[in-house]
């Protein structure tokens, strides 16, 4: 069979059993629709957030933007799954013991205003959409390379898709569909891994095989031949990076800070029975999402490796089928600057004659490596698994901010059980559609804001939260103060170096770099804005009244572990 | 203050202490050994790996995963201890 054949064959079956669950596990009251019924086990709801945190980004582009930017990249290795050990100990065992639905509904309640309720609403929604538009964009990416359908086309696929079971099954549906996508993800990800460490390394573990020598007789060590293959076409070695020391450390902590943060992933906590499950399934969603993160580093080197070997001063004639492929793809491009018919892949700009989009080199992989159909096939499903998995998650943030924390504690406190129900179905279906749209029309700053909603979540939840929990005496005025200030100071810093708002547009971006706070990028920003949010709130709270005596014993209660009880919504 | 609350506190204290450590390993594995050491970690070669590049994308996530069970074991005794198991 071809790989056409197969992807149909693959991709009709993972969504067939994605279907079948939606309709096994619909939701029948808000407290499935938001909580999936409190009842999921530490390894379902593991394997969920594993399936729910790892989206098109980690599973598609991460490990080629690793291949690209070696040592550097690991600021998104230690980033994304660092963030977990802060959510583990510092979050999750307490919100679970708090038990109520929403990120907005913890604020709302420990800090005793309407207000602070509706600063957290509006925080979870713009993270979420941004975050939203990015995953659609990834499945139509992946329908209009494997399936040779058109982008918009795949969007409009992968959004009924979602809406069917996000909106049957809310909370539950999207919890049994995310363990099947998980194993689908996970399965896709390792086979070629796998295949191609035995291949280049003669190790069959990636990890080890990223460490190991070539299997060519050379008696090279990989990561060596790579350093010295990047030097000789005038890039940093593989091992060292470009960015300065501080940069590094200020963008992985913005992204740890920001997981930890994310509405999506904090959410999955409150849907297990116990405390003592919390932690538990933090440790083993961690565990599973390390599975991926530990072999992506080792796929950015195989593929990079592959990659120039196969192009670097070869004829572009001779060039393979995947290459014409991924060309017409646009995300692969050929420029004879100096007319030799050989492909010149350098560092110097002037010179080089290939550009890369870093999205394929998972996915082009196991074409590169000669793999069978089948495997490239499983790509294509895992690809759209996560993609799937994450938005679903999203979509339903969205729409619980909107009818629980908006409609129902805002405005129509009266609005029946049923009322609600329906309120989110609707609220989730408005969001599928509108990021529908943005999937289809992506407006040219998503991929930018992407990677900034972490600085965003850092700027203005984590620290409202930790304070909540580890400062009795942390009152409303401190924690709005902070929120609003963190996440202002953020949106400031972004929208003047990211976006150059204030100094005539994206062009004199590029020069305004020099003048980056303490040398610190818009993505590193977070961790600074997050700080201040820290100071602001500490330093108003010292001027201002003591939360009511009802509020610290609330606080008192959240920090023991027993008698968690359900979820409730009053 | 009532007994309850005494045992309360005296629980809280103890929580605070593990996390106190158990971050130091998590801030020592990533920003230490994987940033802040990394170019003198790079000069100890394992196999094909330099310490350092290894800490940082792979080392540091592999401590990540220990420390959240050694916390979940910790807390569980912890939690017997007191008697807040359920």
């Amino acid at each position: 069979m071809d790989v056409q054949t197969w992807t149909y064959l693959l991709v009709g079956i993972t969504f067939s059993l994605y279907i079948g669950i939606a309709i096994w596990s619909r939701a029948g009251s808000t407290n499935d629709f938001y909580v999936a019924g409190g009842g999921v086990s530490p390894l379902a709801n593991g394997m969920a957030t594993a399936a729910d945190w790892m989206s098109a980004a980690s599973f598609i582009s991460m490990a080629g933007i690793i291949s690209f930017a070696g040592y550097d990249g690991s600021v998104y290795l230690m980033g994304w799954t660092g963030g977990y050990v802060l959510l583990a100990l510092l979050l999750a065992p307490y919100l679970r013991k708090f038990g109520k639905f929403t990120v907005p509904d913890f604020i709302g309640d420990r800090y005793y205003s309407k207000t602070a309720r509706i600063v957290a609403v509006i925080c979870a929604l713009i993270v979420s959409f941004t975050y939203v538009a990015g995953q659609m964009r990834g499945v139509g990416v992946v329908f209009s390379r494997f399936l040779e359908v058109d982008i918009n086309t795949g969007v409009i696929i992968g959004m009924v898709i979602v809406l069917f079971y996000a909106v049957l099954g809310g909370m539950k549906g999207i919890t049994y569909t995310q363990v099947a996508q998980y194993c689908v993800l996970i399965f896709a990800f390792m086979v070629p891994a796998i295949f191609i460490s035995i291949q280049m390394t003669g190790n069959p573990i990636p990890q080890l095989g990223m460490g190991s020598k070539l299997n060519d007789g050379s008696g090279i060590y990989l990561l060596d031949k790579l350093n010295g293959l990047s030097t000789e076409l005038g890039f940093a070695e593989y091992t060292d990076g470009k960015k300065s020391t501080i940069d590094v450390f200020m963008i992985t902590l913005a992204l740890m800070v920001g997981t930890a943060g994310l509405p999506h992933v904090i959410v999955r906590f409150f849907t297990v029975k116990r405390v003592k499950d919390a932690r538990k399934s933090a440790g083993l969603a961690l565990l599973l999402i390390a599975i991926l993160y530990t072999t992506a580093p080792a796929v950015s080197v195989f593929a990079r490796t592959n990659m120039i070997n196969t192009v670097s001063n070869q004829e572009y004639a001779s060039m393979p089928q995947w290459f014409k492929n991924w060309e017409t793809t646009g995300l692969l491009a050929f420029d004879d600057k100096n007319g030799d018919g050989k492909i010149q892949y350098v560092a110097d700009a002037s010179k080089n004659e290939l550009t890369v989009d870093r999205d394929i080199m998972v996915l082009a992989n196991p074409e590169i490596a000669n793999l069978p159909a089948w495997v490239i096939a499983l790509v294509a499903a895992g690809g759209l698994a996560a993609a799937l998995s994450t938005a679903a998650g999203l979509l339903l943030v969205i729409s619980a901010s909107v009818s629980h924390d908006l409609i129902k504690k805002v405005f129509v406190p009266t609005i029946s059980e049923k009322g609600e129900l329906w309120a989110a179905r609707g609220a989730a279906t408005v969001a599928v559609v509108i990021a529908g749209y943005f999937g289809i029309n992506p407006p040219g700053f998503v991929a930018a804001v992407v990677a900034l909603a972490f600085g965003l979540a850092a700027a203005s939840f984590f620290p409202a939260i930790v304070l909540g929990i580890f400062y009795k005496k942390m009152n409303k005025e401190g924690a709005i103060a902070g929120m609003v200030i963190g996440i202002s100071l953020m949106l400031f810093y972004m929208l003047k170096f990211k976006f150059g708002i204030f100094d005539g547009g994206k062009e004199a971006v590029a020069a305004l770099e020099k003048d980056w706070w303490f040398g610190i990028s818009p993505e590193g920003f977070g961790s600074v804005a997050m700080i201040v949010n820290f100071i602001v709130s500490i330093v108003i709270m010292k001027f201002t009244p003591a939360p009511p005596e009802e509020v610290q014993e609330i606080v008192e209660d959240i920090r023991i572990p027993s008698g968690a009880g359900e979820a409730v919504s009053h | 203050m009532s007994e309850k609350q005494k045992k309360a506190s005296a629980y809280w204290k103890e929580n605070v202490r593990y996390l106190f450590i158990l971050l130091a390993i998590w801030f020592a594995v990533s920003y230490g050994a994987g940033i802040l050491f990394k170019d003198t970690l790079n000069e100890i070669k394992v196999g094909g790996f330099e310490l350092g590049f290894w800490f940082a994308q792979q080392g540091s996530i592999y401590v990540f995963v220990i420390l959240i069970f050694v916390y979940v074991r910790l807390m569980n005794t912890l939690d017997k201890k007191y008697g807040y198991d359920e």
